[in-house]
């Protein structure tokens, strides 16, 4: 059963201590808002896994939340370093962290086979590669038919205790429409046991269901539903607001070292309440910029059979 | 002649690769104005892919990260990561894939990964996102770069795309497609010999055989029709000036 809920109470609920987590989004749609409740709420012992750790768990790792970063590619896009991931894997600060690395399609292979319960999934990556000599669960397999390589890697699934995912938009049930750059919000959804979903708005169940094509993630799958506008900030959610480049390259800034990056989380995360302060706290003209021009997809007609 | 940059030049240079009807998997920086150009003048046709599985972009405006709204918007299809990766990607629909790294070897093995020990390293590097797949999967790769001693040592010290391994037969043994095409730095364009090793092609404007020789960690070949590399045209560098780059994102 689906419950329409505030961040705050999802969070408490879904997650806990030495738990496995996968915030879903590939550059688009990253709940950020979610990650800084985490934050918040002071968890430890997080197995974090994503495919693109991006700013958000840069900053999870920094506050001490993880134990182990589970990732394909983990850098400020467009920007750099993350600082906060390098200086915990070079130098265990503010903790040891794990790592378990993989490439953007071996990870999203990875989910893709914890959606459908398979011990594992086949890719044509990793051979030729020092992948498998450093991550014990990419594996080399003898192929057992006449065509095509005589070895195949595979990687076992990934079934996170908690996904948590956005969307721009839910009915209260949780089915929840994606539109943009999916990524691998669906696979994590599917593979997870306990489902946040937070939304850029709450419609009416009959805006969904006039469009089933765009439902990508259904409610069957969700736990909580939380309507977090701007949830996304400062990553993008397509056709409502743009990625806030100038904060990303603030954080790569703010985050030169463990001490002024504890500053920024001690401002912009610990010193807010929840994300609707957050948002007061950045001042209604840097959303203003964000805003992008109008673009409308042409209707379609399902028919009314 | 107008004035042209390094950077000026290797985009001019990676455009030129580039084929009209060509399918390519797009990254940000060099690659992304390097097909842009190339759309622009002599490949009208070529379809921009990214890794964040827009298929077909033609972005309005320079994107940031590979995964910018403007890629999104307008785009032929978008579909899912594991979509664009397999049904794309892995099945052997695009032809060229372009590769940056820290360190590149003489059989075009790049390592984005650790730069020392993977346990303990001196530097820890983004890792591969897609590159290890487009290493494997593309028909042929581009692979841009600065020219240093400490990015083309003699040996990697992480493989995190394959190239031709240890030799273009091995690549072909180990079911690996296509391969390294060209790489293209600040000094010189290099391609690979049958064995799959690495040569200079042309060597830019004012740059000497030992220059580059200094800045490679290996004996490097030479073609025994070794040539100037042709410098942007009047046409292009304006292209990137006024329309592609007009901020100076990436060319100041």
């Amino acid at each position: 059963m689906t419950e329409v809920v505030d961040m705050e109470y999802a969070i408490s609920e879904a997650v806990d201590d030495g738990q496995s987590l996968y915030l879903g989004g590939f550059t688009h749609l990253i709940p950020f808002a979610a990650g800084h409740e985490i934050i918040r709420q002071g968890y430890e012992d997080l197995d974090l896994a994503r495919a693109t750790p991006d700013l958000v768990y840069d900053q999870m790792i920094a506050a001490g939340c993880a134990s182990t970063v589970t990732f394909s590619w983990a850098g400020n896009p467009g920007v750099g370093s993350l600082r906060g991931f390098r200086r915990a894997v070079e130098d265990g600060v503010p903790n040891e962290i794990a790592i378990e690395e993989y490439s953007h399609f071996g990870l999203v292979s990875r989910l893709a086979a914890g959606a459908q319960d398979l011990p594992f999934l086949p890719l044509r990556t990793f051979i030729g590669s020092d992948y498998p000599d450093h991550t014990d669960s990419i594996r080399i397999l003898e192929n057992p038919y006449d065509d095509g390589p005589d070895e195949i890697p595979v990687v076992p699934p990934l079934n996170p205790d908690v996904a948590i995912v956005r969307a721009q938009r839910a009915d209260e049930e949780g089915n929840a429409q994606v539109w943009g750059i999916v990524g691998e919000i669906v696979e994590a959804a599917f593979a997870a046991d306990t489902v946040v979903l937070s939304v850029e708005e709450i419609v009416d169940k009959r805006v969904i269901r006039s469009d089933p094509n765009r439902t990508l993630v259904p409610g069957t799958a969700v736990d909580y539903v939380v309507e977090e506008p701007y949830g996304s900030h400062p990553s993008y959610a397509q056709g409502y607001y743009d990625r806030d480049n100038e904060a990303y390259l603030e954080w790569d800034r703010r985050s030169e070292t463990h001490e002024s990056t504890t500053e920024w989380l001690d401002e912009w995360v610990y010193g807010v309440h929840d994300r609707a302060e957050y948002l007061e706290k950045l001042t209604t003209e840097r959303f203003l910029d964000l805003q992008p021009q109008t673009s409308y997809a042409t209707p379609i007609d399902m028919g009314d059979y | 002649m107008t004035e042209y940059t390094d950077t000026e030049l290797m985009i001019s240079r990676a455009s030129q690769e580039l084929q009209d009807g060509d399918t390519t998997l797009v990254g940000v920086g060099i690659p992304n104005l390097a097909c842009n150009l190339a759309k622009r003048t002599h490949a009208p046709d070529l379809e921009m892919i990214y890794e964040s599985g827009t298929i077909d972009s033609n972005p309005s405006k320079l994107p940031l990260s590979i995964g910018d709204p403007v890629l999104a918007t307008g785009a032929r299809s978008i579909v899912p990561m594991i979509q664009g990766f397999g049904y794309y990607l892995q099945s052997g629909r695009i032809d060229v894939g372009f590769l940056g790294g820290a360190q590149i070897d003489r059989y075009g093995n790049i390592n984005s990964t650790v730069i020392g020990d993977y346990d303990d390293p001196t530097v820890r590097l983004p890792g591969s996102g897609g590159a290890c797949e487009i290493a494997s999967n593309t028909d042929r790769t581009i692979i841009i770069t600065p020219h240093s001693r400490r990015r083309f040592p003699d040996e990697v010290d992480f493989v995190t795309s394959p190239g031709y391994v240890g030799g273009r037969t091995n690549r072909e043994r180990l079911g690996l497609r296509g391969g390294p095409e060209a790489v293209i730095t600040d000094k010189a364009v290099m391609r690979f010999d049958d064995g799959g090793e690495m040569y200079v092609e042309s060597l830019h404007p004012g740059v000497t055989r030992d220059t580059v020789q200094q800045a490679t960690g290996w004996e490097l070949q030479f073609s025994s029709e070794l040539v100037e590399t042709n410098p942007p045209t009047e046409r292009e560098i304006d292209l990137i000036r006024n329309d592609l780059d007009p901020d100076g994102v990436y060319t100041d």
